[in-house]
This record gives structure tokens, C-alpha cells and sequence, in this order.
């Protein structure tokens, strides 16, 4: 609430604006309104996202590597017990779903898995409290929770996609993957009928293959912005306080019951979409490693 | 919630981050966790092996144990054995010297027997020249008899 006499609308607007910024002439310039945003173009930076996604990063990896570090064979003890838990659920779910033999897949699902649950887990502080800190520090617009802008679960599956096709051309060879593009699923004995499916087929599987990283941005993005959406209208229904009426208390009641019910049911929901992204990342994956369908 | 350069800034910095769980965190982690997984099959290998020398000891002990029972056993009886004989020994060894012993003493009686029927013979002779004697000393008058013991003597 930047100003006393905000409306309801002004307040969830406010709460879905990203802090934007721009280098203008040599000058940094934050954008002020959506508008403004939007004017400045692709050439921008959400420094809300950029700085909330490396504090959470970072601090994943600094948990995990001061463990790490100190790793061995003896016996654990203290927050090893925890960090070797969530490796060994990592690794468990890879070897569950990944058949091939790939190094890299493990450390990459662990990544996806703690990444997205922390910044997930923003959701669950109070919605106003640390954009009011923000805003102490001058910045008119914070959004807290990374997986809430779009830029940050595209540039996630974009990387997971990137893989997808790499390692696709890797281990099917162009022509492999070619086939697997326009051979399937029509398939005819006949050659001329089989050329005719061609394109048939490549449409279709263009589309699937467009659709992976398409779906896993826009699941994150899509479950986590409305949950965030929900706590902004629980959010709004305390804030019509005007004096000790009957209206006022059931109102500021529902607020605390509905964010306490929500928050919880939250804690559901941001680690089934961090595992959601994780999974289907091992399946995208291992679909691109297996020689055929 | 405009799509801009956040997102080539998140890819890269999701590729950093995923580089860098891959070098020092996960390699790290997964290999002590392999380490320690095999410290706790060796452990439990071993642990196996030694109950199985365990039983192998438990069946040598039974074994070795049967063994000398029996063995004591053997010696009991043979000593049973030895110790019939010798009383069967001491028993034959007793009767000969018994026999001997009573044979010795019928001889020993026999001869008392002579001996005692000798002197008793020789009693009972000289017990009727006695008598012999008295009687013939009352009916004898001496003159006469001392003529002819006079005669005897002259004889002799």
C-alpha cells in the first residue's frame, strides 16, 4: 500500500507489479506503473526476481555445500542428516524415472527441486511484509516469490529444453531425432503414403515437443500466481477496518482463518509443483536419451 | 509480468547454479554416501562372517565336548572293568591261600591227634603197670617174691 487511501484495485495491481529496471543513458531507471514496464521492452530487468532467485539459489548451495564440504562416510549427524535426505530422494526419484545413464540428471533435479520449492516458499511469508521492507528502502514495487513471474519459470524449462534437444540430438543422432519428429505416430509401409504423413506428423510432434517446456513454465507459473492471487484477496478483506462492527470482526476473522487455511494448504503446493517440475524434467529427459519410442 | 531479458538472466543463472550443485555439492555428497553405504555392507559382511565362525566354533566345541565323554566314559568302563578283575583276582588268590591255610591245619591236627593218642597210649600202659603194680603188691609176700627177685637179680 503505497498510499492511506489505496483501493482494492490499486493494491492487488501494486502487489502484481515487478520491480523493473533499466539502463537509461547510463542511469538506472525502475519502472514506475505496468505501463512503464511495458514500455521499456525486452531490454529490462525484474530485480525483484533476478535478486530474490540468487539470494534463494545461493543460500540452497551454501547449505549444500557446506555439508558438502564436510561430507564423509562416518556417521551423520545435524543438518547432513537433512541435506543427505533430500540427495537421497533426488537420487531415488531419478533412478525411479530415468533409465539411461546421465551424471548430470541427478544434480540437475536436485537444483530444479530445492531452487523452486525455496522460491515457492516466499508465498508463505505475509504478503505485505517484505515489500514494506522494500519499500523502506525506496523501491516502489518488490514481488517476493520468483516462480510468480513468468521470466523465471521460462528461463528454467527454456535450460531444461535446451538439454531436451541436445541430448536428443546426442544419443538419436540428427537423422534419429529427425525420424522421431516426422515418423511418428503415422507410420505406412506404403512410401508415398508415409511421405504424405510427413507433415502431419511433424506438426504434431513439433507441438509436443514445443509443449514441454511451454507446459512446465506455465504449470509453476500458472499454480504459483494464482496462489499468490488468493493471498492477496484474503489479504484485502481485513483492510476495509473501519471501527468495531459486527461486518468489520467476521471479515478480519475470515482474513486470519482463510490465510492460516491457505498458507497450509500452500505447503502442498509449492513442494508438489517444485517435485512436478523435477519429475517431468527426468521424463523429458529420459525420453530424449531412449534410442525409440 | 512482461516477458524481458529476466529470462535470458534466469537461464544463465540457473545453468550456473546447476553447474555449480553438480561440481561441489552433489558429487561431494553422493560419493560419501556411496562410501558410506559400502563401509555398512563390509561392516555387515563381516558381521555375518563372524557369526558363522560363531557357529562353526560352537559346533566344534559340541563336537570336541561329545568326544571327551565319551572318551570318559571309556575310561570309566574300562576301569569298572579293571576293577572287576582285580576283585575276581583277589577273590581266586584268597581261596587258594584258604585252601592252603586249612590244609595245612587238618595236617597240623592230625598229628596232634597221633601225638595225643601216643602219649595217651603210653599213659594207659604205664596207668596198668601201676595198677598191675598195686595190685600185685597186696597179694605178693615179699620173702617169696625177694627169692625170686633175688633169682632175677642173679640172673641179670
Amino acid at each position: 500500500m503505497t498510499t492511506e487511501t489505496i483501493t482494492s484495485s490499486e493494491y492487488i495491481k501494486h502487489h502484481l507489479q515487478n520491480l523493473t529496471c533499466n539502463l537509461n543513458a547510463g542511469h538506472v531507471h525502475c519502472a514506475h506503473t505496468a505501463q512503464e514496464a511495458k514500455e521499456m521492452g525486452f531490454w529490462a530487468l525484474n530485480v525483484d526476481t533476478f535478486v530474490m532467485s540468487f539470494i534463494l539459489g545461493a543460500l540452497f548451495l551454501m547449505l549444500f555445500h557446506g555439508v558438502a564440504r564436510r561430507a564423509s562416510s562416518g556417521i551423520p549427524a545435524g543438518i547432513q542428516n537433512f541435506v543427505e535426505w533430500v540427495v537421497d530422494f533426488i537420487d531415488g526419484s531419478v533412478k525411479g524415472s530415468f533409465s539411461s545413464t546421465n551424471a548430470l540428471i541427478a544434480p540437475l533435479a536436485l537444483t530444479i527441486f530445492v531452487w523452486i520449492f525455496l522460491m515457492n516458499f516466499m508465498d508463505l511469508f505475509p504478503i505485505d511484509f517484505l515489500p514494506k521492507i522494500a519499500q523502506s528502502l525506496g523501491f516502489g514495487h518488490f514481488k517476493v516469490v520468483p516462480s510468480t513471474d513468468p521470466n523465471a519459470t521460462f528461463g528454467m524449462s527454456f535450460v531444461v529444453f535446451f538439454l531436451v534437444i541436445y541430448y536428443s540430438l546426442k544419443s538419436k543422432g540428427l537423422g534419429g531425432f529427425a525420424a522421431e519428429l516426422s515418423m511418428m505416430p503415422f507410420q505406412s509401409k506404403n512410401p508415398i503414403i508415409q511421405i504424405l504423413f510427413v507433415p502431419i506428423n511433424l506438426i504434431l510432434e513439433g507441438v509436443n515437443l514445443i509443449a514441454k517446456p511451454v507446459s512446465l513454465a506455465l504449470r509453476l507459473f500458472g499454480n504459483m500466481y494464482a496462489g499468490e492471487m488468493i493471498f492477496i484477496l484474503i489479504a484485502i478483506m481485513g483492510s476495509t477496518w473501519a471501527g468495531f462492527t459486527i461486518a468489520n470482526i467476521a471479515l478480519f476473522g475470515s482474513q486470519i482463518f482463510l490465510s492460516l487455511g491457505w498458507a497450509i494448504f500452500h505447503i502442498l503446493i509449492i513442494t508438489l509443483q517444485a517435485f512436478i517440475f523435477m519429475t517431468l524434467t527426468i521424463v523429458y529427459l529420459d525420453m530424449a536419451h531412449q534410442e525409440h519410442h | 509480468m512482461n516477458i524481458n531479458a529476466t529470462l535470458i538472466a534466469q537461464a544463465i543463472m540457473f545453468a550456473l547454479f546447476f553447474w555449480f550443485c553438480k561440481s561441489f555439492v552433489w558429487t561431494p555428497i553422493i560419493n560419501a554416501l556411496a562410501a558410506r553405504q559400502k563401509q555398512i555392507a563390509d561392516g555387515l559382511a563381516a558381521a555375518a562372517d563372524g557369526r558363522n565362525s560363531l557357529e562353526v566354533a560352537a559346533k566344534q566345541s559340541a563336537e570336541s565336548l561329545n568326544q571327551a565323554k565319551q572318551k570318559a566314559s571309556e575310561i570309566i568302563a574300562q576301569a569298572e572293568k579293571r576293577a572287576g578283575q582285580i576283585v575276581e583276582e583277589a577273590k581266586g588268590n584268597a581261596k587258594i591261600e584258604g585252601e592252603r591255610i586249612l590244609v595245612g591245619a587238618k595236617a597240623e591236627i592230625e598229628q596232634e591227634v597221633n601225638r595225643a593218642k601216643e602219649s595217651l597210649r603210653s599213659q594207659v600202659s604205664a596207668l596198668a603197670v601201676a595198677g598191675a603194680e598195686k595190685i600185685l603188691r597186696k597179694e605178693i609176700d615179699s620173702k617169696a617174691h625177694s627169692e625170686m627177685l633175688a633169682k632175677l637179680v642173679a640172673e641179670l
